[in-house]
């Protein structure tokens, strides 16, 4: 979380900005981040910062698969990455580790 | 800060080996720009929410900075292990053993990390094998930052693999990319063979699994079929090894492996990842 604000301030300073009204994160399903506890961590360490105050959005991105057999993409809930037609493990996960600040939103 | 568990929160305590004398580290760039931002009075126009689009991960400085490392020990046609696993399934006996067996073959250096303590790294330097300790302090993981650091302080000249043997634990380090070649994750038949299922993120990154202490499988009831079914299934893409460090069962093939992927350039190295 400590990234997401030290990014969001440099781009938020740079453009000059008072103060930051709210951040977008984007969360992978299987990135392992714990919704609440990144929002509990956003209120500690935002207090002395552009964004005190600010809202966290938080945009989740459901998991998918790429099924080389099948040649086609398929919905993952977890690793084990077996695809629903073929029952064959895939190897390639394609969404749902995002861990990543979409935007900010500033005032001037 | 460390994105699953928030260790390290208080920070600032990690230290690299034992520092000979003071000497400044050439730091990762970590510049702030410059240009002095103009501190324009407020424009009554520009008044409003204005949205900036930055699309950028949060892991992206350690990403760099591991792609950095690779690029670093390929150079040295160094191969890098990462080896991860729970407290207490035989790391620093493996590697121990893994340097010993390969003896003039292939030489051996070796990055430990642990919370506290140096005593994985006494173990290894008894055996004579170089070694450089990173005692993390509050920190659960390796990053590629504290590797690039520690790697400084090897004769890498002198070696043909380094391997880091990570902090013990089954969840953060599989988010850090360090800048190796291969993932090797062990699961000791001491601890269950539901090991894979419960902590399916770290076994599903690994290129490489190691099932140890062989010699201790009969005495621990452990299910050998369904301890490999649960590997195939969160592991598929990764190299199987069974074996015992202490008895020296099984190593040879794990041996003979490390030798041919050394062997191999980096970019012919079939590492499947996912």
């Amino acid at each position: 979380m400590s990234e997401a604000l030290r990014m969001a301030e440099a781009a938020a300073k740079s453009a000059g900005a008072r103060r930051i009204l709210k951040l977008r994160l984007r969360l992978g399903s299987l990135s392992g981040v714990v919704e609440e506890s990144l929002r509990f961590a956003f209120d500690v360490v935002s207090g002395d910062t552009l964004a005190a105050g600010a809202t966290l959005e938080i945009e989740r991105v459901p998991g998918a698969c790429w099924c080389g057999t099948c040649q086609a993409e398929f919905a993952c809930v977890d690793f084990f990455n077996e695809c629903p037609c073929c029952h064959n493990p895939s190897g390639e996960l394609r969404r749902g580790q995002e861990l990543e600040i979409a935007a900010v939103e500033i005032d001037k | 800060m460390c994105k699953e568990c928030g260790c390290g929160l208080g920070g600032g305590d990690v230290k690299i080996g034992v520092p000979p004398h003071e000497h400044q580290h050439e730091h990762g760039h970590d510049h702030h720009h410059g240009h002095g931002h103009h501190q324009h009075e407020p424009h009554v126009h520009d008044h409003g929410p204005q949205t900036l689009t930055l699309n950028r991960s949060l892991m992206e400085k350690n990403a760099r900075l591991a792609e950095r490392n690779r690029g670093f020990f390929h150079a040295k046609k160094l191969l890098v292990l990462n080896v991860v696993s729970s407290p207490g399934s035989g790391k620093t006996t493996f590697i121990r053993e893994t340097a010993a067996r390969l003896g003039a073959r292939l030489r051996v250096g070796v990055i430990v990390g642990d919370l506290a303590t140096d005593n994985d790294a006494a173990k290894l330097r008894t055996a004579g094998i170089p070694v450089v300790q990173i005692t993390t302090g509050t920190v659960c993981h390796l990053d590629a930052e504290m590797v690039s650091k520690a790697a400084s302080q090897l004769d890498l000249d002198h070696l043909d693999v380094l391997v880091i043997e990570n902090v013990g634990n089954l969840v953060c380090p599989a988010d850090y990319d360090l800048g190796e070649d291969l993932r090797v994750v062990l699961l000791s038949t001491t601890e269950g063979e539901d090991k894979p299922l419960k902590y399916p993120p770290m076994f599903h990154s690994a290129n490489v699994a190691v099932v140890t202490k062989g010699d201790l499988a009969a005495a621990a009831g452990f299910d050998r079929a369904q301890a490999l079914a649960n590997l195939q299934r969160v592991s598929h893409h990764a190299e199987v090894f069974e074996l015992s460090a202490k008895t020296g069962e099984g190593m040879h093939a794990w041996l003979d492996f490390l030798v041919a992927q050394h062997a191999t350039a980096p970019s012919q190295r079939e590492v499947p990842r996912c």
